[in-house]
């Protein structure tokens, strides 16, 4: 499902450049719960964002679903984060006017889905997440754990191939985030591929495997806790 | 653009962010609502001047006896030069292009005219019958004098509408006898005209009837008459003729400028309709300025919404929102909210207009200045053109914020604070 291979970004500030991923080589294949681990600033939020199309790579090959991802036109790769990605964030990013129904049916929107279909889809999506009652409520009157779940329907609700949360459970407590990362697995176990960034190791735990980014290179990789380094892993492009 | 479903989302952002709305459109709407009601109020100024000083055709001219000022042939200066019937025909015959000519004559003494108890003092003005073809008045009631009236020598008098209020309070004019110096005179019309004196009460008589019986003679005061499309060089050029001929029959020098007076409305209303286009000219600065203003207004608060909204606009794009779907979110909202406010100052207004007219809210607030003022409209054209303007001009407030906004990276847009 998603193949990179010596990718590399810097970001230019002024007259400087921060060199942050370093050749990151990696195989996610479809339908695995993945997190990606590290410490603050080692690179994870700018891996995501990579594999999810919201900022481009400087060198390196990335193939997603069986297409090379080169610099592509912001309209072409809407479309694709649109119809294959689905992101959840820390802070939730719901729409503050927009009430948790038309939150969660906002994507079809840009699918040209009708008004009608795409807010009874909506609530059944907020069905599947408990929040069938606080379908016409604001973000504002919502929980963290509510706003997260409302996120997550948005996510689910144009059925993508793979879900990408950076630290989903970054502001919830212990026991909402139990119930967030349940609610991924259970995503992940209808077949879609999930890539959480985390720093928590009971997170990361709860997942298949776990990557670990070191200073913008994946340091390793624990699968069912059983660490392979990353010499071991490198995947040749063709299969 | 006419997707249902695009103007449903862009509605459901407008109703939710109400105040910033409001404030976008408010100088907008000021700014059309100055534009038509300046407009409006330069037209109206424009046909209510016109009205006054029209009261005369403005192609006619008048001519007037005065006195020399240069000693001419053996006469000495300040001699009175008086126009006589033979003077009228000559010129009558002479100038080629004369649509319709009258001639005015005056009536010596205290002009009391009375019936039964009710009297008054106007002014009687003996006349041709073709003065109505000079002097722009609406017949109310009856006729004005006619060529039988001047050959017949028939004793009758067309009123204005401020004597028959005087003479006739409570009944009809027509076909009563008033009493003009002891002499009964037969009413035969009624007439309204537009005047800039307020007091004018006129009375005209067949100018025939009044040399015989109040003056025994030929004398007459004054010739008016109505020139054929003629531009302003062509009148000049037949003021000049008048001139010369009269110079002839009466005596004095060509280059005497007072031995005649020449009133030339063809010249006159040139020089209104200048000062006219000066006015109307003003006042669309005045607009387009206020129009220019709203617009920036609007180029302002949507650059500040394109800020204000970049988180949305990231959330939006991460997704699925492509950058032409972004442009034309905000393109359409400016577009939307100028239009919309636009028509509202449209509106408010025209219906500013309706009311002053409609209620004579001039008349009610300052009398005097309210016959200068008449129909205060705009026309459809400029309304809609003005709307089309508004339009184009949403879009340009809204194409740079809208480019903005559609260049914002979804990784910008979602970087936690
Ligand atoms: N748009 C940007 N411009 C410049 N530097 C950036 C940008 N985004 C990230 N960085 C820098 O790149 C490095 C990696 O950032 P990144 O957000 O990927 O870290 P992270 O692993 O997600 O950290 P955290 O756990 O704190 O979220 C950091 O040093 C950060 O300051
Ligand atoms: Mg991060």
């Amino acid at each position: 499902m998603i193949r990179l291979q010596n990718i590399h970004k810097s970001y230019i500030t002024g007259t400087n450049k921060l060199h942050v991923l370093k050749g990151i080589d990696l195989h996610i294949k479809e339908g695995e719960l993945v997190s990606i681990m590290g410490s603050s600033g080692s690179g994870k939020s700018t891996l995501l964002n990579i594999l999810g199309l919201l900022d481009n790579h400087d060198e390196g090959v990335y193939v997603l679903n069986n297409e090379e991802i080169k610099s592509m036109s912001e309209t072409k790769a809407a479309k694709l984060r649109n119809n294959l990605l689905g992101f959840v964030f820390q802070s939730f990013n719901l729409i503050s006017f927009k009430n948790a129904m038309e939150n969660v049916a906002l994507p079809l929107y840009y699918q040209k889905v009708s008004r009608k279909k795409r807010n009874s889809l909506a609530i059944e999506y907020l069905d599947k997440m408990g929040l069938k009652e606080w379908a016409h409520h604001m973000p504002n009157e919502l929980s963290g754990g509510q706003k997260q779940r409302v996120a997550i329907a948005r996510a689910m609700i144009t059925q993508p191939k793979i879900i990408l949360a950076d630290e989903p459970t970054g502001a919830l407590d212990s026991a909402t985030s139990i119930e967030v990362m349940d609610l991924l697995r259970e995503i992940n176990q209808s077949g879609i591929t999930v890539i959480i960034v985390t720093h928590e190791n009971d997170i990361a735990h709860m997942t298949d495997r776990i990557i670990n980014l070191k200073d913008g290179v994946i340091e390793s990789i624990v699968e069912n806790n059983k660490i392979n380094h990353t010499e071991s892993v490198k995947i040749p492009l063709q299969e | 653009m006419f997707d249902r479903d695009k103007w449903q989302e862009i509605f459901s952002t407008i109703r939710k962010n109400k105040t910033r709305t409001i404030l976008t459109g408010f100088s907008v709407a000021t700014g059309i609502f100055m534009l038509i009601f300046l407009l409006g109020a330069g037209r109206g100024l424009r046909n209510g001047m016109t009205s006054v000083f029209a009261q005369d055709a403005t192609n006619s001219m008048q001519i007037f006896g005065g006195r020399t000022t240069k000693a001419y042939k053996g006469t000495p200066e300040g001699k009175r030069i008086q126009m006589v019937n033979d003077d009228f025909l000559n010129l009558k015959k002479s100038i080629q292009k004369i649509d319709a000519i009258s001639a005015m004559s005056y009536i010596p003494g205290a002009e009391t005219i009375s019936y039964k108890n009710n009297f008054g003092n106007f002014n009687v003005s003996p006349v041709h019958d073709t003065y109505k073809e000079i002097k722009n008045f609406d017949i109310i009631k009856g006729r004005f004098l006619n060529q039988k009236d001047l050959d017949e020598h028939r004793k009758v008098v067309a009123i204005q509408d401020e004597v028959k209020k005087v003479l006739f309070p409570k009944e009809t004019a027509l076909n009563k006898y008033i009493n003009i110096n002891n002499i009964k005179f037969k009413v035969i019309g009624v007439f309204h005209q537009s005047s800039f004196d307020d007091n004018s009460r006129e009375i005209y008589i067949p100018i025939t009837v009044a040399q015989k019986i109040f003056n025994n003679n030929d004398h007459i005061r004054r010739i008016s008459f109505t020139l054929n499309d003629v531009s302003v060089e062509e009148s000049q050029k037949i003021e000049r003729q008048i001139t010369y001929k009269m110079a002839d029959r009466h005596n004095f020098s060509k280059e005497d400028k007072n031995a005649l007076w020449i009133q030339n409305n063809i010249e006159n209303s040139q020089t209104f309709a200048g000062l006219f286009s000066a006015i109307e000219m003003f006042v669309w600065i005045i607009g387009i300025f206020t129009i220019v203003l709203g617009v920036i207004g609007v180029f302002n608060i949507m650059m500040i919404v394109v800020r204000e909204r970049t988180k949305e606009i990231g959330i939006r794009k991460a997704i699925g929102a492509s950058p032409g779907s972004v442009v034309g979110l905000i393109l359409m909202e400016a577009i939307f909210i100028t239009a919309a406010s636009g028509y509202i100052g449209l509106i408010a207004g025209v219906g500013l207009l309706e009311a002053i007219n409609q209620f004579d809210i001039i008349e009610k607030v300052y009398a005097p200045a309210a016959i200068y003022f008449l129909d205060p409209q705009v026309d459809l054209g400029i309304a809609i053109g003005a709307t089309i303007v508004l339009v184009i001009t949403g879009a340009l407030a809204g194409f740079f914020p809208a480019r903005k906004a559609a260049a914002i990276r979804p990784i910008e847009a979602l970087r936690d604070e």
